[in-house]
């Protein structure tokens, strides 16, 4: 790693004015300290946000849920008013990583974390995502990039918990300056205004984030159905997804009343699939309409030489996401 | 005691002592009471600003403290092995992927690799490494049934593999064989030992309360 300043602030506004272009800020810090490693991260001063209090708190209210930046993973999974009520973020949660990354990761780290492409990871490959004139996943080794969203660059969004977050209609509040650089200015958007995709941003992040903005907290409101967060991964453990999808749906009287679905893995933003919803909406809950939400799920798909298996595989997760939410009591028809 | 310590009790100069004894840097052992002007300095926080030379940060690792001079980008991991010689925690992939530098930060495991000193210090959590469990005398049970289930080959990741297997049973004293392996998902075994780990954690569980 390089040699770098290190800042502890006493408060949020301290932290907002302490970062800038050279800066980097460090939550639970496992892709921080891995970019770092690897030489694409070369900030001249690291912002340690845990330094600021009352980021880290769970608060379950009339609205919703209330979720700290520095919540860390292991806590999202285990808590059991979230598995029973906004379960798709415990599922998403318990599949990062490992136990060591989930005790130290935070969920504002899991949803800014940097594309796992290996040739942006990769110090020797300038490409596009580091200011270079290239995507090598274009002609190169493609098998894990996104089929969605994609161009000028391929990469695959890693985040498991914006998926999740997605369907169930989560807002984000950031922190930033204010007027004329002082002060502090906070603001709320929906987490699907949040990201962008490379034709959006191609360098320095994949979010609307400035580089002295920092993610403070998620809000969750009441869900209005049972969600779920499936995710296909090579490995048992210690993997980003291949293809995941999350699903939030609502049942009545055998028909789908509301929906919402997204994907991950896939796309180089968490990708939210409001067609697929909508084919859902109304409908009854039986094959055929299963079969149109993982049809119109992947329209659009743009795969590479080595993905195309993605487009089925996606489709699969769909499948099973949605009789998952349908029906969370039968695990069997699922994988069926 | 440390294992430093108890190797120059023994009065026999072994290799790992001598590596270990050469190596070292300054790591002195801190009282572990704040004075007066440290306790209302944490209570009137300002914005600190330091380095990127070297910091005075206190580590607390194994029940003691140790005050030492890091700069901010050096690990957890190197402080431990590098500066305070606690060389239980392994250096292998030095990317959070491998395990074998897993150390209980505040009880719950995680890479010491993946941790900067300066942060775990300024946010005063305990260490604890496997240097806090059983002495090569006096094996304690989880350590017993490794050895019994020759649960080691290499034994380059069997440190990493035992603080996450201890952090499980302390929460979990009977835990499922499904439990067992999801949380040793995170430490790799490159001899493939995994039957006999598995086997090692289930026995000391058996084996009931204070096997770890």
């Amino acid at each position: 790693m390089n040699r770098f300043e290190w800042m502890e602030p006493a408060s949020l506004e301290s932290a907002v004015h302490g970062l800038g272009p050279r800066a980097r800020l460090l939550a639970g810090g496992v892709d921080l300290l891995g970019e770092m490693k690897d030489h694409i991260a070369l900030p001249e001063r690291v912002v340690n946000l845990k330094s600021v209090s009352g980021l880290d708190a769970i608060e379950i209210g009339d609205h919703g849920l209330r979720l700290g930046a520095l919540v860390t993973l292991d806590r999202l999974a285990a808590h059991p008013q979230i598995r029973h009520r906004w379960r798709a973020i415990a599922e998403a949660a318990s599949s990062v990583g490992t136990p060591q990354i989930r005790n130290q990761g935070t969920l504002g780290g899991n949803l800014c974390q940097r594309p796992r492409c290996w040739y942006f990871r990769s110090e020797e490959h300038k490409c596009l995502k580091k200011g270079g004139d290239i995507c090598f996943a274009v002609a190169g080794e493609n098998k894990y990039h996104a089929i969605l969203g994609g161009g000028p660059a391929f990469y695959a969004h890693p985040s498991d918990l914006a998926p999740a977050l997605l369907v169930l209609n989560a807002q984000v509040r950031i922190a930033g300056p204010g007027p004329r650089g002082r002060g502090l200015r906070l603001r709320t958007l929906p987490l699907a205004e949040f990201y962008r995709t490379p034709a959006q941003r191609l360098v320095g992040g994949e979010t609307l984030l400035s580089d002295q903005e920092i993610v403070t907290e998620i809000l969750v409101p009441e869900p209005f159905g049972d969600s779920t967060y499936l995710k296909f991964r090579e490995r048992l453990s210690h993997d980003w997804a291949m293809a995941a999808c999350a699903a939030q749906i609502q049942i009545s009287a055998g028909h789908i009343k509301r929906a919402q679905l997204a994907l991950g893995g896939v796309a180089t933003i968490p990708w939210p699939v409001p067609a697929a919803a909508r084919a859902l909406a109304g409908q009854p809950l039986n094959q055929a309409t299963i079969e149109a939400a993982a049809h119109v799920a992947v329209a659009g798909a743009q795969p590479l030489r080595q993905n195309w298996y993605k487009i089925q595989l996606t489709q699969t997760m769909v499948r099973r996401a949605i009789r998952q939410a349908a029906f969370p009591e039968k695990a069997d028809f699922v994988s069926a | 005691m440390s294992q430093r310590k108890r190797e120059s009790n023994a009065n026999e100069l072994s290799r790992r002592g001598f590596l270990k004894g050469a190596g070292l840097g300054a790591g002195a052992v801190a009282t572990g009471v704040m004075t007066p002007a440290e306790t209302l300095l944490a209570a009137e926080k300002k914005d600190e600003i330091r380095g990127p030379g070297e910091l005075a940060v206190t580590l607390r690792v194994n029940g003691r403290r140790h005050r030492l001079q890091v700069e901010p980008r050096v690990t957890l991991l190197d402080a431990l092995r590098d500066r305070l010689g606690v060389t239980g925690p392994k250096k292998v992939c030095d990317h959070g992927e491998c395990g074998a530098c897993t150390v209980l930060l505040d009880g719950r495991p995680v890479y010491a690799c993946m941790n900067l000193a300066a942060d775990v210090a300024a946010r005063n959590l305990p260490v604890e490494t496997v240097e806090n469990l059983g002495t090569p005398e006096h094996l304690n049970t989880l350590q017993q049934e490794w050895v019994r289930q020759d649960a080691s080959q290499c034994g380059f990741c069997t440190s990493g593999f035992i603080m996450a297997a201890t952090a499980l049973l302390r929460d979990t004293p009977h835990p499922s064989p499904e439990q067992v392996r999801e949380q040793l998902s995170g430490n790799l075994c490159r001899c493939g030992t995994y039957p006999k780990i598995f086997a090692a954690v289930e026995a000391a569980a058996r084996r009931g309360p204070g096997s770890a």
